[in-house]
């Protein structure tokens, strides 16, 4: 059998498997369907530093191999989570990934240092959920903005910092060095792709918020393509996601330059998809006679 | 709960735009509750997420939905064949708790809503009269007749049964608990009813969902505790809880 086992930013991981934030809850609904131990990792839900109630009205609308979202980082707050959702997350014996977002660089610097010393193996900071009005993907748009916000979490950060990109980033390749410049341990993307959706019926737009994240099968091709001009360019590892339902999507990410990916989406489509992908990983890599993963990453 | 792929043994049209399925699952030990629901997905990929389907009855290792044709989900799940395989995660949702409906029973149903009420029927320790609301083409009648006290049925033309709205036939003062499911209006006007006469009263919603396990947190309801999943805390909720999210 292959050798699975993924080093990133000082960080062991069994493989380069990882459950994506606002797809897996806190893990415990999948605990149930599949041993969560065989992951790489978690990662929580988005949190904020207040408990956040997520937004009104529709929260959900399918499109042609996609979904788009507008939940709204509804949250129970980072203490809450240290305190409740926390020691349940490290009992599942998987790496476990803290995604922090918020309104204002004051939220993140505290939430950063409240997380910092807990046992979270990583922190995953959100700069790019369209679904927040302030704050959030407000972070994510021009680099010079996010180098501000990252290097401000990072002095106070005591645990490795993956910054998540949006696609809606101006120049993804100028976001994700400004990001690294920044002190950024990681580079994960992309987040959802700001997306609109109309109900002709009632001749409004499905969401409140007019716009919501669009994400699944039909932004692979994007993700993949944003993964591979980052990969280009940062030296820090790179976490790709974006669409990924089979463990080819994670092979073509790997290929891309990804060290590490994340399943969103596909969670939803199929609770227990990420033992098939791992184990269709172990079977493509046997049959190409690849003994680990460095030998595939970054050939394109 | 678990992720099954199930063979299908029944997918027939049993009223306009209806569909009663039956799948095959294995080693189910009786573990399903009225009120639960599947995710079902067909093994293609005309659509994405899975449904959030209840299950209308239960077998020996098979489950049985009664579900309508809404969207491009229903109507995949609709054109799926006798032996062709579904994916089938499930039993979810907390269901009733039939040791706590006790004394008199109504259990009222409106449109699609109807399905789930009948495997709640059948295993209610006492006996229920039943409502059922129709728009004009009734099903499922029968089924109930066999497990019900009473069996009323009401379409809007009065083609079949009384004439009118399901909830115009209730004499709520003869019940101890109302049961519910059905369109939103009717559940509202049956809360807002059953609060009025501080009578129990039980109602089981219908969201858009896209995990089903209480992941995705798009299928929030408003309720006077603050938000809650319909997937995971629901679908059966007490009237009193959620008609916040109706009053506006």
């Amino acid at each position: 059998m292959a050798n699975l086992t993924t080093n990133a930013m000082g960080v062991e991981f069994k493989n380069p498997i990882i459950t994506a934030s606002g797809t897996f809850g806190f893990g415990e609904e999948f605990s149930q369907i599949f041993d969560l131990s065989i992951l790489g990792g978690i990662c929580s839900k988005g949190l904020t530093l207040h408990p956040k109630q997520g937004n009104k009205g529709v929260r959900l609308w399918e499109t042609p191999m996609g979904l788009i979202n507008s939940i709204g980082l509804q949250n129970p707050g980072v203490d809450k989570f240290i305190c409740d959702e926390l020691p349940k997350m490290k009992s599942y014996g998987t790496k476990v990934i803290a995604n922090l977002g918020g309104n204002t660089t004051e939220e993140y610097i505290i939430g950063a240092k409240k997380l910092s010393v807990t046992d979270v193996d990583i922190i995953e900071l959100n700069i790019s959920c369209p679904n927040v009005k302030s704050g959030g993907m407000a972070f994510g748009i021009k680099s010079n903005v996010a180098f501000d916000i990252v290097s401000s979490v990072k002095k106070v950060c005591k645990k490795p910092l993956m910054v998540k990109l949006s696609p809606n980033a101006e120049n993804i390749a100028d976001m994700a060095l400004a990001c690294e410049s920044g002190g950024a341990d990681a580079i994960s993307l992309i987040n959802t792709i700001k997306a609109m959706a109309i109900d002709v019926k009632k001749k409004t737009s499905v969401f409140d918020n007019i716009y919501a994240g669009l994400s699944g099968p039909c932004v692979k091709p994007i993700a993949l393509r944003m993964v591979h001009e980052v990969s280009k360019v940062v030296k820090v590892p790179v976490c790709g996601l974006g669409g990924i339902m089979t463990s080819t999507d994670v092979i073509e990410f790997i290929m891309a330059g990804a060290t590490i990916v994340q399943i969103g989406t596909g969670n939803f489509i199929k609770p227990d998809i990420a033992v098939d992908i791992i184990d269709e990983i172990n079977e493509y890599m046997d049959k190409e006679n690849i003994k680990t993963l460095d030998e595939i990453r970054g050939i394109i | 709960m678990k992720v099954y792929h199930s063979k299908v043994l029944e997918n027939r049209l049993i009223s306009t735009n209806i569909y009663k399925m039956t799948i095959e699952i294995d080693n189910l030990n009786n573990d399903i509750k009225p009120g639960q629901f599947f995710m079902l997905k067909t093994l293609d990929n005309s659509f994405l997420l899975p449904r959030p389907i209840s299950v209308n009855e239960v077998g020996v290792n098979t489950v049985t939905f009664v579900y309508r044709i809404q969207g491009t989900g229903t109507k995949s799940i609709s054109y799926v064949k006798l032996k062709d395989y579904i994916q089938a995660t499930g039993p979810l949702g907390n269901g009733f708790d039939i040791n706590l409906i006790n004394g008199r029973v109504a259990i009222i149903g409106g449109g699609i809503g109807i399905a789930p009420l009948l495997y709640l029927t059948k295993c209610l320790k006492t006996t229920s009269d039943v409502y059922l609301g129709y728009k004009d083409e009734v099903y499922l009648v029968d089924e109930f007749r066999r497990y019900a006290n009473k069996t009323v049925v009401v379409t809007e033309n009065g083609g079949i049964g009384f004439k009118g709205f399901v909830t115009d036939y209730v004499d709520y003062n003869n019940y101890d608990i109302v049961i519910t499911c059905g369109p939103e209006i009717m559940m509202n006007k049956i809360a807002s009813k059953c609060r009025d006469l501080n009578i129990k009263c039980l109602v089981s919603l219908e969201r858009r969902m896209a995990c089903g396990l209480g992941a995705c947190l798009g299928c929030t309801v408003e309720t006077i505790y603050g938000n809650k999943r319909a997937c995971k805390d629901g679908p059966i909720f007490a009237g009193e809880e959620i008609l916040v999210q109706w009053r506006k």
